[in-house]
């Protein structure tokens, strides 16, 4: 046989077809047989679970359902919404403040805003939290007035930083160094060109960066500020430590009284869930408000 | 008639770097200057000196009889305050290389920006004033659209409209077709002419030979910092004195 002959013509037309016309034939799809292994496995161990949910007693769901809606456990969710707001909407301010202070040109703000950062990235929240709760012991008196000089107002720790405040204090000053590294990375994700062109059209410099600079570097913190919010507005059960009367303190001080652990935790667990849905679906919509004009 | 720009003895340097080794040059009052040169030769500093973008080292400049960046007190120049620099800027338009529109303005409010915020202008009359102007390059029907929705050509010309909303009294473009594909170089030139017959005072950054040729009243070239060649098109361009101006031309032309 030599490797110029002919292919056989006979063969290519015995399935009734012309070589170069594949539109009368039949496609047989590519068959996935794992897939549909996994699938199966994976439906099993999905039923099994639900079966669990429902069957086990231990759940307790009829605990759960007489505590999910009392009136503690409603206030204790609102005590941890303002928390979670308070902390976001100062974290953020004081952050915004700090990434601009590390941005700019002068060394001395630039270093200062970088130790801080340093330093709230260091300790942990619930250390830091406890230092608040001790402001009383570190500095009995606060003065308002001249700088090293005398003061005009003066206050009582002890009235002042309440047990409330302490804990927004905490959690505001701690979102602010990862607010502000957010901000820095989201405004230095802005084209360069843009606050030129802002400048060459004399611009003021903070309509440049209000209307030109910051609305172009949502896009990027949005993602990042989402994630902090939903972190922190978990992270507020920490704050349980310092006897505030958020969800999982609350929560604690019930099934501490009645024993009935596993659905009090269920509680706090689906009041957790429905408000992180509630901030995921808000993040949808105010990431679309900020992608005007973008091509992607 | 009077020089709109002055530019004496400009030094500029980054680092180690000479950029401008001294440069001298005058437009005058409706003047086009068309700046030729090869790349890194200082045009886009030289652009960017006049409207302040870039400090100058030693040297100064003059639009339209005020010193950039300075003001002169007795026998002192005090540096201006960047609120003070970006007043002198609103006198002077600058056209970019890659546009540089606000992507996430749409057409109109690209335009309107600049003459509402820093003229402070009534919003109204700067949205009537932008219109006319976006219909005067050709755009009328794309104000509501996004810069991304438009071709280069057109957004170039969005560009142009945005600087001459502050309707300033001296024009810069920076190389404003380079980054354009070939069959849309045309109507951004077009736009440009039409400036220039009107009596529009500009430097304008180009390779475009032909455009030079056409609407200059000046043609300057540029080398390693200095001006070397200066004179009309038919000087520079068909009888050029200078062994670099020969050079360069013969490898654009
Ligand atoms: N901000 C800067 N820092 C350091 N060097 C710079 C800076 N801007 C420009 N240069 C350098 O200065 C020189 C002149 O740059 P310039 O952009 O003025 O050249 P040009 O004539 O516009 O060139 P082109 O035709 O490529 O645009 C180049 O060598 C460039 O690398
Ligand atoms: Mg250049």
């Amino acid at each position: 046989m030599s490797l110029t002959s002919d292919p056989p013509v006979g063969k290519a037309h015995a399935n009734g077809a012309e070589d170069d016309d594949y539109s009368a034939l039949k496609v047989v799809p590519v068959r996935h047989p794992w897939r549909w292994a996994a699938v199966v496995v994976t439906a099993v161990l999905v039923a099994q679970f639900a079966h669990g949910l429902i069957t086990n007693p231990g759940w307790e769901w009829d605990v759960f359902a007489n505590f999910f809606t009392t009136q503690t456990i409603l206030k204790a969710v609102w005590i941890t919404i303002q928390l979670t707001f308070y902390g976001t909407a100062l974290g953020f301010a004081l952050g915004i403040v700090l990434a601009f202070m590390r941005l700019s040109k002068s060394p001395f703000l630039k270093s200062v805003a970088f130790t801080y950062i340093w330093a709230f990235r260091s300790i942990p929240l619930i250390v830091q939290l406890l230092f608040w709760f001790n402001l009383t012991y570190l500095y009995k008196r606060l003065d308002f007035g001249i700088p090293f000089g005398p003061g005009f107002f003066s206050f009582d720790t002890a009235g002042l930083v309440g047990a409330m405040s302490a804990a927004v204090l905490g959690l505001a000053l701690h979102q602010a160094a990862y607010a502000a590294e957010i901000v820095r990375g989201g405004v230095l994700a802005v084209d360069g060109g843009q606050l030129e062109a802002a400048a060459a059209l004399g611009i003021p410099r903070l309509r440049q960066l209000r209307r030109i600079v910051l609305p172009q570097a949502m896009r990027s913190i949005l993602p990042n500020a989402a994630n902090e919010v939903i972190s922190l507005f978990k992270g507020t059960s920490i704050v349980s430590v310092m006897a505030i009367g958020e969800l999982f303190y609350q929560v604690q001080v019930i099934y501490g009284r009645n024993g009935r652990v596993v659905p009090l935790l269920m509680v706090a667990t689906v009041w957790y869930i429905i408000l992180t849905t509630v901030l995921s679906v808000a993040q949808y919509y105010v990431e679309r408000h900020f992608s005007r004009g973008a091509a992607r | 008639m009077t020089a709109m720009v002055d530019i004496r003895s400009v030094h500029k340097s980054f680092g180690s770097l000479q950029v401008l080794r001294g440069i001298d040059l005058e437009v005058r009052s409706g003047e086009v200057a068309v700046v030729l040169g090869p790349s890194g030769s200082g045009k886009s500093t030289l652009l960017r000196a006049i409207n302040h973008l870039e400090k100058v080292d030693s040297g100064w400049i003059s639009v339209g009889g005020s010193l950039i960046g300075y003001r002169r007190q007795g026998d002192r120049l005090y540096e201006l305050r960047e609120r003070e620099i970006l007043r002198q800027r609103t006198r002077i338009g600058f056209v970019f290389q890659n546009f540089n529109l606000f992507p996430h303005l749409t057409v109109l409010e690209n335009v309107v920006e600049a003459p509402v915020s820093a003229l402070r202008r009534p919003r109204k009359e700067a949205v009537s004033a932008a219109e006319a102007l976006l219909a005067r390059v050709g755009l009328a029907d794309k104000t509501a659209a996004y810069p991304r929705q438009l071709s280069g050509g057109q957004q170039q010309r969005v560009a142009i409209a945005r600087a001459l909303a502050l309707e300033p009294e001296l024009l810069l473009f920076d190389e404003p077709t380079s980054a354009l594909d070939p069959e849309l170089v045309g109507e951004v030139l077009d736009v440009i002419k039409d400036l220039a017959h009107q009596g529009t005072t500009m430097i304008v950054v180009t390779h475009e030979i032909g455009f030079a040729r056409e609407v200059a009243d000046t043609v300057v070239f540029m080398d390693g910092g200095r001006i070397v060649e200066r004179g009309t098109p038919a000087e520079v361009l068909d009888a050029p004195r200078h062994e670099r101006t020969k050079a360069f031309l013969s490898k654009v032309l």
